[in-house]
């Protein structure tokens, strides 16, 4: 499967590797560049391969509470939250981003991997609402980085981006992007007349096709905004390209995702949790919100003896510890990598993993890479990176 | 470096005679631009000995970890002390400033047989065509391994 992008990133001369089923790019001009590109300037990624959900009727706000750990009812207009959905026994189904626009009409972002699966478990426990799945008919490109919110403000002066508070929403149109001054030739007055004419005739048939939707969110650790608009926009990518420039804007692809999200202690659904992990046992304790009078895994969430902790560590040898490596602890198995990686800000090897709740920050472990014993260290945190 | 002196392994490795017997190894440009940035380096002992083709080094990008074979049998009388603070020299100067070892050869005619660079460029073109011609798609074996095992 490809995304409406694909063409734009072989041309870039990006490497195509499969991410379950997509051909996305890894990289362009190398991993550990457009990380550090993230990190100080700001980084255009495409990220149309994940689900994307629109609920729509009076009972879509309680479809969306009755399934999510987190709590909706503190999300206003024009908000978007992170939750995760579980099952009755509190094993997590997928981790989600909820969008509410307004009362009737919500927006769900799920990982890609779970798009089937995601899109079943909610459609099947709605009565009256309707679930759509959008994720073809709309791409999602995500903008981060410190000059995210300049450079945004130069793309679409008519929105108030800066102002927006993280997780909050705008709901725009693709029009209010401004036009690169460069490419703009005179116009005669009849050119311009044609032009008007036929903005008006696309304003009434299109006004679908030219919805934007801007959240002040992200998987990186950085300041950020996502963008959902139609599929067939495809130009907003190199529109975002030219703006971007003066703000050294670069393509960045899966493998610098992995990176930044790692060092900024996100966890990824399939490595760091899946269908037999509860959200009580990863650091989302702050997602579930026991107080709900009812949520699909609650009374498991409540009573259900938690018999692993997801920790982060840090390796104390040069070597890059990887999903499903051994953890031991005092010689003895006690767990397993879930993430594990090169963290390039930071110069340093490091992952997260499961041991036995009893496990203290600093205390020392050997992870088994490659058939060789290494010794690391437990962090005190996931997030090893904060953004100033 | 003259044409004739460098000599290929299939693993990518190059070799380089100089003088008493001793020869320097490295890494191809082809290996390096196919490892991506190269982030760590487990160098062998100096003493140790290998025998052709035996593991000798590891290398991790941010994607995988690789091993390094000995393109020669030997004993590794120095390795690259700057790798270990500078990874990255392998991918910025693979024949170069990336050097990984130097090795006093015990069979010298092992050197004779190894691949010269044009018929290593016939080799590596041989196999860039072959991924050519799969679109240049690459399985991200870490990726797989993550939906195989989390089910």
């Amino acid at each position: 499967m490809k995304t409406p992008f694909y063409d734009l990133h072989v041309k870039s001369g990006a490497k195509i590797v499969n991410f379950h089923g997509w051909d996305m790019p890894l990289q362009y001009l190398g991993i550990v560049q457009e990380h550090i590109n993230t990190r100080q300037n700001v980084s255009i990624f495409d990220v149309s391969h994940m689900g994307r959900f629109e609920i729509k009727g009076a009972d879509a706000f309680e479809l969306l509470q009755a399934l999510a750990t987190n709590d909706l009812s503190k999300l206003n207009d024009n908000q978007a939250l992170y939750s995760p959905i579980c099952y009755e026994d509190g094993g997590i189904v997928d981790d989600l981003i909820i969008y509410r626009i307004n009362s009737q009409r919500f927006l769900v972002v799920v990982n890609a991997s779970n798009r089937t699966k995601d899109f079943q478990w909610i459609a099947s426990h709605s009565n009256s609402s309707v679930v759509k799945d959008i994720s073809d008919a709309t791409a999602l490109v995500a903008i981060q980085g410190p000059r995210a919110s300049q450079m945004l403000e130069r793309a679409l002066p008519a929105l108030d981006l800066a102002g927006l508070k993280p997780f909050d929403l705008i709901k725009a149109n693709i029009l209010d992007f401004r036009q690169p001054i460069a490419n703009k030739k005179e116009e005669t007055k009849e050119e311009i007349e044609e032009e008007r004419e036929e903005e008006k005739e696309s304003k009434d048939n299109n006004k679908k096709k030219e919805e934007l939707i801007i959240s002040r969110t992200g998987y990186t650790g950085e300041d950020g905004f996502e963008l959902i608009f139609d599929s067939s926009q495809i130009d907003i990518w190199e529109k975002l390209m030219q703006i971007g420039m003066p703000f050294n804007i670069k393509p960045a692809g899966l493998g610098a995702r992995d990176t930044l999200r790692l060092e900024a202690g996100l966890m990824l659904y399939g490595n760091d949790m899946d269908e037999i992990t509860t959200p009580l046992e990863v650091p989302l304790r702050w997602t579930v919100k026991l107080e709900k009078p009812s949520f699909v895994g609650k009374q498991a969430l409540a009573t259900r003896p938690i018999t692993k902790e997801l920790v982060g560590f840090e390796v104390l040898e040069k070597r890059i510890a990887r999903y499903a490596n051994k953890v031991f602890i005092d010689g003895q198995p006690a767990g397993r990598v879930t993430s594990g990686g090169y963290a390039p800000t930071l110069r340093k090897s490091i992952g997260f993993c499961f041991v036995p709740p009893s496990v203290s920050p600093g205390q020392l472990i050997e992870i088994e890479i490659g058939g060789k014993m290494y010794k690391a260290k437990i962090a005190s945190t996931t997030r090893f990176y904060k953004r100033k | 470096m003259s044409e004739e002196e460098i000599r290929f392994s299939k693993e990518h490795e190059w070799l380089v005679l100089n003088e008493g017997g001793i020869a320097t190894m490295g890494i191809s440009d082809f290996a390096q631009r196919q490892l991506g940035d190269i982030v760590s380096v487990e160098l062998p002992k100096v003493g140790s000995a290998f025998s052709q083709m035996q593991p000798m080094a590891i290398v991790d990008s941010v994607k995988a970890s690789s091993d390094i074979y000995s393109a020669a049998s030997g004993e590794v009388i120095q390795v690259n002390e700057d790798l270990i603070e500078k990874p990255e020299l392998i991918n910025q100067s693979p024949y170069n400033l990336g050097w990984i070892v130097k090795i006093k050869l015990s069979n010298p005619q092992e050197f004779e047989q190894l691949m010269t660079k044009e018929e290593y460029d016939v080799f590596i073109g041989e196999s860039e065509k072959e991924e050519g011609e799969e679109g240049q798609r690459e399985e991200s074996s870490d990726k797989r391994e993550a939906n195989e095992q989390s089910k």
